[in-house]
């Protein structure tokens, strides 16, 4: 019998205060796909950060095809044939595929010979997987799935035996994902050994031959994906059942309050980034934009929470033309229209600044926070105690540095900021990217909850599902333009799927 | 790989890691004292004893002090919206300017109503003067580590001119104003306390200490209790966020930048109206340079500015007697000794940030 291609044992890491592997052991069979799955932060990048030389265990073993190793850097991770795929594609745009294959092994001073060896090996490799890829295309003009595929064949040209793949699929359509999963199947096929780290239990279930469950930094679970379940996965990743779906029913809507017609925008380059959006938002209805990140939807949304302008089109809020004065964050805010924004890390937080101080961002002029040009810090770090302990934000300590909660716990303060000062309109970006599923629950039934009581809400979200789960109308971007409409119960995954990918008309 | 950050718990970021920067830099310095055949131990004995060992040695050191506490606030408050202000010597030199006109040509008035004036003339002269590069970062993207380095040289030619063509004493060859008038200069402090029965020996120390110390607190309520702090602090750790928050960068980067200038200006009110009495040449004799180190040194924080300005001008007043008391020892040794202290605690601030996360760590478990 053929040892394991990966065999990982006993291993733990700690960063300081957090045990993020703890006593871990894992053995991947030579020649097979392995799925690890886990919530954010059950420790699935840490692991393999461990066995691609990133990180060194504080204990633990592993053996490579069966011989003992130790893993100090990436350098000897690729010398034992570990090829890792980073969910951020390592690559220099400006170069060519072939450049960008050669890069850090290009073989001497002189380019030409490696380029040469590349380039023969590339076409080599291209043969034997089926991947149409032209060597001296520039990187920068190929699509995310072609580019995903330089990172592979990267990987592969330095002669990866068993490949990892961090959140592959993240940045991909439906379809590309679908080449993706073909292109597994044919290193399977040719005997290389894959592991997939995802959240997703629908790629699990589509191209994995067994699959291990990651909670809290240990394994929890080592299952054959032919014989379990999405439900069976989802409950080892969290421990208790939990309700996929929020419940909710359909309400009659209310009046219109935000009403976009026309709306272009053109970035510096003259890409287009926004193209005729027209959108109504009712009260009391979630409106759910579906769609592949970098199709417009961030672009949307800062237009309409006034972080960029439009280069044409009109916006109306209370059935009153926005004013390129009205146009700026402050004044929304003043108008009750208030955001959620996708990236609470880079733009919905200052993570070095006290929870408290967070909690007022975006309210800093708000006169009940402190006398004239003062802000009260007691005011403040109250009001924050309040609403932690309202939110359910743990620890609920205002006086604690922002970066250290949780993703969740970050989302909950975003969220109970904006919630708190009673909005007509929320846009809501990626409300549970990277929260566990337990907040995920919470976030959820508030939304819904502000929903009930009257806010009109547009969701952004790459979750289809998410989306799928809270909206009462589900619109589909594709390209800068909106590709389609469906209400909720008329909507099914590979409708909206179709029309992400920018497929449109009666076929669909 | 990028190190992972460094958590400290705040006292040990503010006042352990500095300390032992000095240390560092100290036992660095006491090398090179014993490389040139002299005692370490007795120049620190000398260098302390010169500076805190008498009335008068803490006068001096009080009154370099002063220009430290200006310098250095004005560093930290442009450290506070991300903006690396290195043009103090620049700012304080247009505030002299300033301070210097409103003296002598404002000269008819009362003290009480023209001491003040000329004061807030030197703050909006250096408000100014710090107000242009910050409006040029904001609108046209010119960096201001590059303009303001820029402004200062403008600057000193700019006196240069007014002193030898316009605003110089007649009929003298000296590049400098005529001396203002006994009741436009600032009251030092050996006088300012005569009444209370305090005697002082005269030293350079004046008023604008005590103006020095305000400056902290206002600095401090500014950044830390103020809206327009909050801002500040909000565009220098995350620009993205205070646009989100309807707080916009450009404005306040041109507005940090004029108080930051309005700050330098406190340089030139302590050495104009405060002890030379009339506008020079390069009366800012590489204070406003010092002051990166001390704000860096103190992180930002006007404690941590106090402290690092009196270490200062501990060194400053220290080392002028040394180099007195031991010829060996000369002033450029003092200059090494300070450009060494401003490489560990400045440059090299990260340096021992590791080492004392992980003693504190072994500490604690």
């Amino acid at each position: 019998m053929t040892p394991p291609a990966i065999a990982l044992t006993g291993i733990s890491k700690r960063f300081g205060p957090v045990q993020a592997n703890r006593d871990v052991s894992l053995s991947v069979a030579a020649g097979s796909i392995h799925g690890i799955v886990g919530e954010n932060g059950a420790g699935k990048s840490t692991l393999m950060s461990i066995l691609y030389g990133f990180y060194e265990a504080d204990a633990g073993e592993i053996a490579v095809a069966g011989r003992p190793c130790v893993i100090r850097t990436p350098a000897d991770a690729i010398a034992l044939g570990i090829g890792m795929v980073h969910q951020h594609f390592m690559l220099v745009e400006t170069l060519s595929v072939v450049e960008n294959v050669v890069l850090g092994a290009e073989g001497g001073a002189w380019l030409s010979g490696g380029v040469k060896r590349a380039r023969a090996e590339l076409s080599r490799l291209s043969e034997a997987y089926g991947l149409a890829i032209d060597p001296d295309a520039i990187v920068g003009d190929l699509s995310v799935g072609l580019q995903q595929r330089v990172e592979i064949l990267k990987a592969l040209y330095r002669g990866a035996q068993i490949l990892i793949l961090d959140e592959p699929t993240a940045v991909l359509t439906p379809p590309e994902a679908d080449q993706l999963f073909a292109l597994l199947r044919a290193l399977r096929e040719q005997g290389k050994t894959v592991i997939l780290i995802t959240h997703k239990l629908r790629e699990i279930m589509a191209v994995t031959d067994r699959v291990s469950v990651m909670r809290r930094g240990e394994m929890v679970a080592h299952l054959a994906t032919a014989e379990t379940s999405p439900p069976e996965i989802a409950e080892a990743m969290v421990g208790r059942r939990v309700l996929l779906r929020v419940e909710t029913e359909a309400r009659p809507r209310g009046a219109k309050v935000l009403e976009a017609v026309g709306l272009d925008m053109v970035d510096a380059r003259g890409v287009a980034l926004l193209s005729g959006i027209d959108l109504t938002l009712h009260e009391g209805e979630i409106v759910g934009i579906a769609g592949v990140a970098g199709n417009g939807q961030s672009e949307l949304l800062e237009v309409l929470a006034g972080l960029a302008q439009p280069s044409r089109g009109v916006v109306r809020l209370n059935g009153q033309v926005l004013t390129s004065a009205d146009r700026n964050p402050a004044r929304l805010r003043k108008l009750g229209l208030m955001h959620v924004p996708e990236d609470r890390l880079r733009t919905g937080l200052v993570t070095a600044f006290p929870a408290a101080e967070n909690a007022i961002l975006g309210y800093q002029d708000d006169a009940e926070l402190g006398p004239g040009p003062f802000l009260s810090p007691s005011t403040i770090s109250a009001r924050a105690r309040e609403t932690f302990a309202a939110y359910d934000v743990r620890p609920p300590d205002p006086a604690l540095k922002t970066a250290k909660f949780s993703g969740g716990n970050q989302q909950k303060i975003v969220l109970a900021r904006e919630i708190e000062r009673a909005p007509k309109v929320l846009l809501v970006g990626q409300p549970t990217r990277g929260v566990d599923i337990g907040a995920i629950e919470a976030i959820h039934r508030r939304l819904i909850a502000l929903r009930d009581s009257g806010v009109a809400i547009l969701l952004v979200s790459v979750e289809l599902e998410e989306v799928m789960a809270l909206s009462d109308r589900i619109l589909a971007m594709s390209g800068g333009r909106i590709t389609g409409e469906r209400m909720a119960g008329d909507a099914d995954e590979r409708d909206l799927g179709l029309l992400m990918a920018g497929v449109t008309g009666e076929a669909a | 790989m990028s190190a992972a950050p460094v958590d400290l718990p705040r006292w040990a970021d503010t006042a352990l890691v500095p300390l032992v920067s000095v240390a560092a830099a100290l036992a660095v310095s006491g090398l090179v004292v014993l490389g040139i055949g002299e005692s370490p131990l007795e120049a620190t004995a000398l260098l302390l004893r010169g500076a805190l060992g008498s009335a008068e040695g803490i006068g001096f050191t009080l009154y370099y002090t002063t220009n430290f506490i200006f310098t250095g606030l004005a560093v930290a408050v442009a450290f506070h919206a991300g903006l690396f202000n290195i043009g103090g010597e620049g700012q304080a030199t247009i505030a002299g300017i300033f301070a210097a006109l409103a003296c002598l040509w404002l000269a008819p008035l009362p003290g009480l109503l023209l001491v003040p004036l000329a004061i807030l003339a030197a703050a909006a002269g250096g408000a100014l003067y710090g107000f242009i590069p910050g409006w040029l970062q904001a609108t046209r993207g010119s960096h201001v580590v590059i303009t303001t380095i820029m402004f200062n040289f403008l600057a000193a030619t700019l006196t240069v001119y007014l002193l030898v063509e316009v605003i110089g004493k007649p009929g003298s060859m000296q590049p400098e104003t005529p001396e203002f008038a006994a009741h436009a200069v600032l009251t030092p402090m050996h006088r300012l306390l005569a009444p209370l029965g305090i005697t002082l020996p005269a030293t350079p120390l004046n008023s604008a200490f005590l103006l020095a110390l305000a400056a902290l607190v206002a600095v401090w309520a500014l950044i830390f209790r103020s809206r327009l702090g909050y801002a500040i602090r909000t565009v220098g750790a995350n620009p993205r966020a205070a646009a989100y928050a309807g707080i916009s960068p450009a404005r306040i980067t041109m507005v940090a930048m004029a108080i930051s200038g309005a700050l330098a200006g406190g340089l030139a009110v302590n050495e104009v109206m405060g002890v030379q009495h009339r506008l020079l040449l390069d009366f800012t004799a590489g204070y406003g340079f010092v002051g990166i180190a001390v704000a860096l040194m103190g992180r930002g924080h006007p404690v941590g500015v106090a402290l690092a300005a009196l270490l200062f001008g501990v060194l400053y007043q220290g080392g002028a007697e040394l180099s007195f008391d031991k010829p060996s020892i000369t002033r450029d040794m003092v200059v090494v000794i300070g450009g060494v202290i401003i490489l560990f605690a400045g440059a090299l601030d990260g340096l021992f940030r590791r080492a004392v996360a992980a003693l504190l760590l072994m500490r604690g478990r």
